[in-house]
């Protein structure tokens, strides 16, 4: 009887353990807007304000949220979208459209989605004829409802809003920031960006990341949260202390270095040979026949492991580095110049390389001198 | 999983992995995961095995095949159609041209039944090629489950790392998978583990041992050690046949095949011949060293004039000009005791590769080495446009003849050629070279000269 009473409480068990596993994982990943809004509280309240005076009053409003990735905008923007839909008079007049940089690449796509979401299809069909402001006009006036002689107020939403501001002639950006001054339909324009005028160069931000341990954001916690959650099995029912570790291992692994560790000798041989070429003539760039005559060097005098391959097998291991893209022409192939003569860069540093070659299994000990020597074999 | 560990060999934490990442069927999962790898460690395999074996709606799609935005998405698009229409029902083409329509298609389709409330991957092959279309596309596809807002994974498999993905303004972070490259040990199991029945299972795992012994610190690509493995297992098994050693007898198979795998290196290996080539020469069982790969076929033999423009080509591409008047005037006055070697030049010029020159400079030169009076007949100018066409055996850049870069008074020729030119049968008309040029050889100076022989 007991037996038969722990298996029943295994199989509740593991529906407890599934159905948890459902509600995090949605949590993780799929960013549902139920969660409670930490840290933003002002903001929200300053949006909340300026949606109800476009819903509510009339007034055209716009507003640009401005944030770095994973900090909270969109959830921002949902959450307060969501209450403005309880109220009673709006959730009957405001029309939403919601726009994405990624998905609306230029402005005749960016009208035909802003129609569709309109439900106003066959009223202006699939052609679009007259200019772009004549069709948004057309569209704005056909939402006019009949009582109190006003329009529906309409909230435009657009994400990736710097990506609409490239577009040709900023048409769609003018037009509708025209609409929202001119006092017809009240228009909020509501646009979400990570882009600031500097610091999204990536220069900028892998300099500020190398000075940061761990990386502060909000969905790296998300991820190795999750990770550490798929370790949860009804077998395994508690999450512990190892599964974090295991995680957290996972994430902060170095992908070059990855990459080096599964290379061939020859190859490895061939790195430290373009190493001591940027040693010796300070970062210039290299050829194939420079770094060939490195590499003979060293086998001529001091390799006992390494056998002296032919020229060709050395230039097939040479273009299997440039294939993975640990080395790079200093400019297009020509047609005319050739392969071996072209001018390279190597894409590791010297520290790079060492910690890799720490790490590599079975190096031979006369390449792993090579490399850790400073002086040039003469 | 019984029946995925005897097809997938080695990678029993990497399945882990994705099993728990994949969850349960209507589980969400990461928006978007990343697997990198190098070639051959098994990142389409098993991803795809994974998925027929645990039967998840997936769609399979290779980035090379698909390089356009169109085709990349219209086919994604047909096949989830394929897969959520059932049985016998036929479905007409879909077409989608930008990738608002594919996320408003997209979330059509998924609203099917058989695919409703169960997670969709979609899994994007060789995804570095993404790189070079659209540039919103790879964003897109990072964020599809947020775009569409349904239950959908992409996972992408390339070659190259992460950090070469990302676009400058930032964008949704992937879920980063690595799948480690193959130990010794483990590609002698997946090696092994394909021998023909006809030999036990030791002998072939011999064959293996020697055969990575051979390659091993030259490649470490599991298609490639494979290919090799299947070519050369008959030579391997050929004493054994004939009854010459038996299976046991690991020093004589060793002295056999050895000197086999050396000249495979230099041939196969580099692709210069192809692998039926290759087994015909083994059945043929020539000695291994006349084996002649194709850079054996890129020496010709050249008509007399031919020869000298192709020297005078190879001294002006690899002599600076102004050392043209010291080494080919008769008379060429007192020279200062300057320093050739300027300081820049400490590179050998044969490092930094051949340099273009102008046509009237090897003219020049070809006139102060050929020892009779050369008239600048049409003769000339006909074998200088027939070495042009040498160009066309440059495959192994063993011999690059005179390449114009321009056409015009001016052309500029530059020559490519290594360090000695061997002659083959190409031209009927042999001539034997005048002594003078066996013997020319101007005074040594290091660093800028250059001495052809022949």
């Amino acid at each position: 009887m007991s037996s038969r009473k722990s298996k029943s409480n295994n199989l509740i068990q593991a529906e407890y353990l599934s159905q948890a596993q459902r509600i995090l994982r949605e949590r993780f990943c799929h960013q549902s807007p139920h969660s409670n809004l930490f840290g933003v509280q002002v903001q929200y309240k300053h949006l909340i304000e300026l949606l109800k005076r476009t819903a509510i009053h009339g007034e055209s409003n716009s507003v640009l949220i401005i944030g770095p990735r994973g900090s909270g905008k969109t959830m921002l923007i949902n959450h307060a979208l969501k209450e403005l839909m309880e109220v009673e008079e709006v959730s009957e007049n405001v029309l939403q459209v919601h726009l994405n940089g990624l998905l609306q690449i230029n402005d005749k796509i960016a009208l035909k989605e802003i129609t569709r979401q309109l439900n106003l299809e066959n009223v202006v069909g699939d052609k679009v004829f007259g200019s772009f402001a004549e069709n948004l006009s057309f569209l704005l006036e056909a939402l006019k409802k009949g009582d109190r002689t006003s329009s529906c107020p309409v909230i435009f939403i657009l994400d990736e809003f710097d990506l609409f501001a490239h577009h040709k002639n900023q048409t769609l950006l003018y037009n509708l920031f025209d609409i929202s001054q001119s006092a017809q339909t009240p228009v909020a324009i509501i646009g979400l960006t990570c882009r600031l005028s500097l610091s999204e160069d990536r220069n900028v931000r892998d300099v500020l990341q190398k000075h940061f341990n761990v990386s502060k954001s909000l969905r790296s916690l998300h991820t190795l949260l999750m990770l550490a959650l798929n370790r949860v099995t009804p077998s395994h029912p508690f999450m512990t202390a190892a599964d974090l570790m295991e995680a957290n291992q996972l994430c902060s692994m170095d992908s070059k270095a990855n990459i080096v560790h599964g290379l061939s000798v020859l190859e490895i041989c061939l790195i430290i040979a373009m190493k001591h070429l940027n040693d010796i003539y300070e970062e210039e760039p290299f050829n194939f026949q420079m770094v060939y005559n490195e590499f003979q060097k060293f086998v001529q005098r001091k390799a006992h492991s390494v056998y002296n391959f032919e020229k060709p097998v050395v230039m097939k291991a040479f273009e299997h580095l440039q294939q993975l893209e640990l080395i790079r022409p200093m400019e297009r192939t020509s047609v005319n110049a050739q392969r071996e003569y072209q001018l390279m860069k190597l894409l590791l540093d010297n520290t790079q390389i060492m910690n890799a070659l720490q790490k590599y299994p079975n190096c031979p000990t006369d390449v792993r001198q090579w490399a850790t020597s400073s002086l040039s074999w003469l | 999983m019984p029946h995925l560990e005897n097809t997938v060999l080695c990678r029993e934490s990497q399945v882990s992995t994705l099993q728990s990442l994949f969850g349960e069927r209507h589980h969400f999962s990461f928006p978007s995961i990343f697997i990198y790898g190098h070639t051959a460690s098994g990142k389409t395999y098993v991803t795809q095995t994974l998925l027929k074996t645990l039967e998840l709606p997936h769609v399979f799609v290779n980035c090379v095949e698909c390089f356009t935005l169109r085709l990349l998405l219209e086919q994604i698009l047909n096949k989830l159609n394929h897969l959520s229409s059932s049985e016998g029902e036929y479905s007409t083409q879909i077409t989608c041209e930008t990738f608002n329509d594919f996320v408003r298609l997209f979330k059509q389709i998924t609203k099917a039944e058989s695919l409703k409330d169960q997670t969709v991957y979609i899994v994007l092959d060789k995804a570095e090629y993404l790189r070079d279309m659209e540039a919103y596309l790879l964003p897109g596809f990072l964020r599809l489950q947020e775009l569409t807002d349904r239950n959908v994974t992409v996972i992408f498999l390339s070659e190259i790392v992460w950090e070469k993905f990302r676009p400058n303004t930032g964008c949704f972070e992937p879920f980063v998978l690595y799948f480690p490259d193959y130990s010794i040990g483990n590609l002698q199991k997946i090696l092994s583990h394909d021998h023909p029945p006809e030999y036990s299972a030791d002998f072939y795992a011999a064959y293996i041992n020697i055969l990575l012994g051979v390659f091993y610190t030259v490649c470490r690509d599991l298609k490639e050690l494979r290919h090799l493995a299947v070519l050369n297992f008959p030579k391997y098994c050929e004493p054994v046949v004939k009854g010459e050693a038996s299976e046991r007898d690991t020093r004589k198979l060793w002295r056999n095949i050895e000197p086999h795998l050396k000249k495979a290196m230099q041939t196969v290996y580099l692709r210069e011949i192809s692998s039926s080539q290759w087994e015909k020469l083994q059945k043929d069982d020539t000695d291994p060293g006349q084996l002649k790969g194709l850079s054996a076929y890129t020496h010709v033999e050249l008509p007399y004039y031919s020869k000298f423009i192709l020297i005078a080509a190879y001294l002006a591409s690899y002599n600076p000009a102004r050392t043209d008047k010291r080494f080919f005037l008769k008379h060429h006055g007192k020279i200062k005791k300057t320093n050739f070697l300027k300081k820049h030049e400490k590179t050998s010029n044969h490092l930094l590769g051949p340099k273009p020159f102008p046509l009237d400079r090897l003219l020049a030169i070809l006139y102060s080495i050929v020892d009779s009076r050369v008239a600048p007949t049409a003769n000339i100018f006909s074998q200088y446009v027939a070495s042009e066409t040498i160009t066309e055996e440059r495959k192994q850049g063993r011999i690059e003849a005179i390449s114009v870069t321009q056409s015009g008074v001016a052309a500029e020729s530059k020559l490519g050629l290594s360090a000695s030119c061997a002659a083959a049968h190409y031209h009927p008309l042999q001539s034997p070279l005048p002594a003078s040029l066996q013997t020319f050889s101007p005074p040594p100076i290091s660093g800028t000269l250059v001495v052809a022989d022949i």
